[in-house]
């Protein structure tokens, strides 16, 4: 249905302007000659080097879950908190809206971002295309804006300071596997998904 | 030249230029990811009210209930968003005050009022440019998620000051409110289309 010409095309997502598509450099980005909107951007990193990042992500991810946060002492009592102890003491509590939109913002969607991200790249490593593929690659891309691993961090360093004045608070494992994670995220989310569309563009015009 | 004059329908989920629907239909499914492709957004703008309305009806509640719930030996209190800008500013902590004061209330109405102002100039001429205002469109869809943060600082709080007798913190029906204030923003802002901005308010000449 695609005719060469319009595989040849770009259009501004803000403002449609059409333009011709260049092949860039690795790094490089084409930006819209009327708005000025970065129109596509051949990533930086190739995709087993992202594996190796989502990889690293997931452990991170796992650690994260797995031991306490912060660990608060008041008065002879301990209480360690994880994020999902944190949602379940909310959902208990009678305050499920809060619980969902916890859960999902900071667990869920970013859960199922690196898992696809890493279903994906696997499938660009291995030059095979599953029937999921574009599927995956579409639901992710519509469920990005929705993870927000990056404002939870932001949370726990402000309860970090608001529970500091309470009680005896030490940071848990889990709060530097945290800020690892926020790191790795960052660099996953600038990787533009686009490019993962045409992976044979990507490889014709690396070699 | 825009792709909708050039009878091309961008796909917004991967960006394929499209052709349009030759039986003259007004989507086309997009040949490389599968994509529903709209000339423009779907009812954009009745969207986008719908969703603005309904978060700044929520935003009420979300300042007058409490956001979070103290009880300890001496007694319980109950905060709101803006007493707890308070307490922080108060407590010799004013940088966090300023911070939570810019993500729960100045990006929250400035977010809401920039949402309102577009989708009305969006139908018709204002005299703006349309540089200006795309660039008000982007700038709203980058800073939204932050208001989150007093959400996500309330249930971390709950879900670890749970020392029984001697203090425990409950999350209030304000951050439930505050939450859909963010969401809701957030799906009107996704829901807008930028470029009814430049159909109507761009120039053919406007290319720098
Ligand atoms: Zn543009
Ligand atoms: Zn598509």
């Amino acid at each position: 249905m695609t005719s060469v010409a319009e595989a040849g095309l770009a259009a501004c997502p803000e403002c449609d302007e059409l333009h011709i598509r260049r092949v860039l450099h690795p790094g490089e980005r084409a930006r819209c000659a009327r708005c000025g909107t970065t129109l596509y951007r051949r990533p930086r990193r190739r995709p087993d080097q992202m594996l190796a990042i989502v990889t690293a992500a997931l452990i991170a991810f796992v650690l994260a879950n797995t031991f306490p946060i912060l660990v608060l002492r008041a008065q002879g009592i301990v209480n360690e908190a994880t994020l999902l102890g944190s949602v379940a003491a909310l959902w208990s509590a009678g305050q499920e809206p809060v619980a969902a939109m916890v859960f999902v913002t900071a667990w869920l969607f970013p859960v199922f971002d690196l898992l696809a991200m890493f279903l994906l790249l696997l499938a660009i490593q291995t030059g095979s295309r599953p029937a999921l593929f574009a599927p995956l690659l579409r639901t992710l891309q519509a469920m990005r804006p929705w993870g927000m691993i990056e404002v939870l961090m932001l949370g726990v360093l402000v309860s970090l300071i608001k529970l500091s004045k309470m009680a005896d608070v030490l940071p848990g494992v889990a709060l530097y596997a945290f800020i690892a994670l926020t790191v790795l995220l960052a660099v996953i989310l600038s990787y533009d998904l686009r490019a993962l569309w045409q992976p044979d563009q990507q490889r014709t015009a690396e070699a | 030249m825009n792709a909708l004059a050039a009878g091309l329908r961008m796909c917004l989920s991967c960006r394929t230029v499209c052709q349009a629907d030759a039986a003259g239909r007004e989507s086309v499914r997009c040949p490389r990811c599968g994509a529903a492709v709209h000339p423009r957004k779907a009812d954009s703008l009745a969207r986008t009210w719908a969703y603005l309305i309904a978060a700044a009806i929520m935003y009420i509640p979300a300042n007058l209930l409490p956001v979070m719930r103290t009880s300890s030996l001496f007694g319980t209190s109950e905060d709101t968003i803006i007493s707890g800008v308070a307490y922080f500013w108060a407590s010799g902590s004013p940088g966090l005050a300023i911070l939570i004061f810019t993500v729960s209330v100045v990006i929250p109405m400035a977010k809401m009022g920039a949402l309102a102002c577009l989708a009305t100039w969006a139908r018709r001429p204002s005299g703006m440019d349309a540089h200006a205002l795309g660039r008000l469109h982007s700038g709203v869809e980058l800073v939204g998620r932050w208001s989150m943060l007093d959400v996500f600082v309330v249930a971390l709080m709950a879900g670890m000051v749970q020392f029984k007798s001697l203090a425990t913190v409950e999350a209030g029906p304000g951050a439930a409110a505050f939450g859909a204030v963010v969401v809701l923003s957030m799906l009107a802002a996704n829901s807008f289309d930028p470029r009814l901005l430049w159909d109507n308010h761009g120039r053919p000449d406007d290319a720098r």
